[in-house]
């Protein structure tokens, strides 16, 4: 019986090098998509280090900003974040149970898709206009954390219509079914079946929000962020909703735009503080994902 | 018991109120428009000079004697750090995208697509900072350039911003294409690369266009980076080293120091109209370009 040679023609070679070839490059140009991230969470880090402590965290700034903490900005953030959420986490869940339980495909619920694919394009500085115009000058709310919290709930809407629709798409039909089979009606059948069976991919939405809030600066900059705000050190109460706050994205900026002869550690730490609440919300929210997936049974 | 009555009672409320948050992107799309109009209108309407506002460069705002708004310099900064964050993103992002969607094992892709997904979570203030203090100081030693805050550093940084989105929608767009068509392309002995080139890039030419289109979306509009690292110089840039400013940078740097109402005030609310036309058309464009896809 002949041999059939299977080993390596010229051919095989110069096509599995190529092979080679296109992998290398491409995964070259994947890399140096995650090698800048790297590199530059490790440098800010390691500058930032000498100050990074808890006092830094609950101290306020001093001497006009040159030296203390960021209390003032940190708490400014969270109440920001805080009632953001509560704004635009009931109408971007209910919009998307709108837009996946009620909503019939045609015409009118395509324009209500792509006005919320357009809401989340539209330029955070056009935001900021709209809550200037609309929040503190028209509805005369003035300057002030609500302002500010409302301007992010609207930019922040998009983020939790989609992610909710996707869990809500996410359910199988046949729940539905079965629950309308037993006389229920629309609403009680999301309210018992299609909500709690959808109810962590919501959560995730919602995570999602809260990091894209904390990093915003633009649109808070004209309706509620200041450069600077007495307050108590660690003190919680230190601002009511109709007051202006500092806010940590905007203590950023300021620090290392508009303040001269600030010590160099200070926006660095500054910077890894806001970019580590950041990724550590979205870390949150990718393990919550990961692991639901895990033990999804349908 | 009663509780479930008073619940059935009001099933009709609750779905109205389902129905007004489900239009509610609508309003504030439309809302957003008309506020952002209204306070810019009436400059717009009596005053502004619509033929100076897009072909001089003589933007002299806060001047005593002879108040100019030229934004020409504006559009122009705008441009060219999209076109240079397009031109560096494009090739990478596509590059990027065809190797999560081709080359990858399942896990490396999932690690990929997390690491994409933090890139993407950084806040622009810090983008801004980094291009502020990193990329400043890199420019300036590599290119020995006077100042480093230039259209190539704000390029670099939005690139770098708009990668991720680039790459999440354009490996979608690559995954959409169906398995027979590598098969096909592999069984008639087509390398990799005729396989790439040849095969998926143009079946799935629709969907990269819109990863691009949304890219080029997200550069136009971005603030806080393009604020911090472009340097603030009003005029057409002729070279990459040269800085810039850009409409949305302009309205942030400008509007603090703006009087409520004056012409200054206002023309920063037109500009904030023209940013919102050209991402609507943008994301528009974007939207098309997907929903035809869906539809064949």
């Amino acid at each position: 019986m002949n041999q059939v040679d299977f080993g390596e023609t010229p051919f095989v070679r110069e096509k599995m090098r190529s092979e080679l070839l296109a992998k290398g490059v491409f995964m070259l140009m994947a890399l140096t998509m995650v090698l800048p991230l790297l590199t530059i969470v490790g440098y800010l880090i390691v500058k930032a280090w000498p100050i990074l402590s808890l006092d830094f965290l609950l101290q306020n700034p001093t001497s006009r900003m040159r030296e203390g903490g960021i209390w003032a900005p940190l708490l400014g953030t969270i109440y920001l974040v805080c009632i953001s959420l509560l704004v635009a986490a009931p109408v971007g869940v209910l919009a998307a149970v709108y837009l996946n339980e009620y909503a019939k495909d045609n015409w009118f619920t395509r324009i209500v898709n792509l006005a919320v694919v357009n809401l989340a394009g539209v330029p955070s500085i056009v935001h900021a206009l709209f809550g200037l115009g609309a929040f503190v000058l028209f509805a005369g709310i003035g300057r002030s954390i609500l302002a500010a919290s409302l301007t992010l709930a609207i930019m922040t809407l998009p983020v939790i219509i989609a992610s909710t629709k996707e869990a809500l798409a996410s359910v199988p039909m046949a729940f539905r079914e079965a629950c309308w089979n037993v006389g229920a009606s629309r609403w009680q059948t999301i309210r018992a079946v299609v909500l709690p069976n959808s109810i962590s991919g919501i959560l995730t939405g919602l995570i999602l929000q809260v990091s894209r809030a904390a990093g915003e600066t633009a649109p808070i900059m004209f309706t509620g962020a200041v450069f600077f705000k007495a307050l108590r050190d660690g003190g919680i109460l230190g601002y009511s909703l109709f007051d202006q706050c500092m806010a940590l994205s905007m203590h950023l900026f300021t620090i290392s735009t508009q303040v001269p002869d600030v010590p160099e550690a200070l926006p660095y730490a500054t910077a890894v503080v806001l970019l580590g609440l950041v990724l550590a919300v979205n870390g949150i929210s990718i393990a919550f994902r990961v692991f639901l997936r895990a033990r999804k049974k349908w | 018991m009663n509780w479930r009555r008073l619940e059935s009672k009001l099933e009709p409320i609750t779905e109205s109120v389902i129905r007004v948050c489900g239009i509610s992107a609508i309003i504030f799309v439309f809302g957003i428009f008309f506020f952002v109009f209204r306070e810019g209108a009436g400059f717009l309407f009596d005053g502004l000079n619509l033929w100076e506002f897009f072909t001089s460069t003589e933007w002299y705002p806060t001047s005593v004697s002879h108040k100019r708004y030229g934004a020409l310099a504006l559009i122009a900064g705008t441009a060219s750090v999209t076109i240079l964050a397009m031109v560096i993103a494009v090739p990478f992002g596509l590059g990027a995208a065809v190797f999560i969607s081709e080359f990858c094992s399942p896990r490396l892709r999932e690690t990929l697509k997390i690491v994409i997904e933090l890139l993407a979570a950084i806040p622009s203030v810090v983008w801004g900072f980094i291009g502020l203090t990193v990329m400043n100081q890199l420019i300036i030693h590599v290119f020995h350039a006077p100042v480093g805050l230039t259209v190539l550093n704000a390029g670099i940084i939005l690139a770098l911003m708009s990668e991720p989105i680039i790459v999440s929608i354009g490996e979608d767009a690559l995954k959409a294409v169906p398995d027979s068509y590598r098969e096909a392309a592999l069984a008639l002995g087509a390398t990799r690369w005729q396989l790439i080139y040849r095969a998926l890039l143009p079946a799935a030419k629709n969907g990269l266009l819109a990863a691009v289109l949304l890219g080029i979306g997200r550069a136009i509009g971005e603030t806080m980076a393009v604020l911090m690292a472009t340097g603030h110089a009003v005029k057409i840039p002729t070279s990459l080293l040269d800085s810039a400013r850009t409409l949305t940078a302009t309205i942030a740097a400008e509007l603090g120091e703006a009087p409520v109402r004056s012409d200054h005030y206002q023309v920063l609310f037109i500009i904030g109209v023209l940013l919102f036309a050209i991402t609507f058309v943008v994301n528009l464009c974007a939207d098309l370009v997907i929903k035809g896809i869906r539809n064949r």
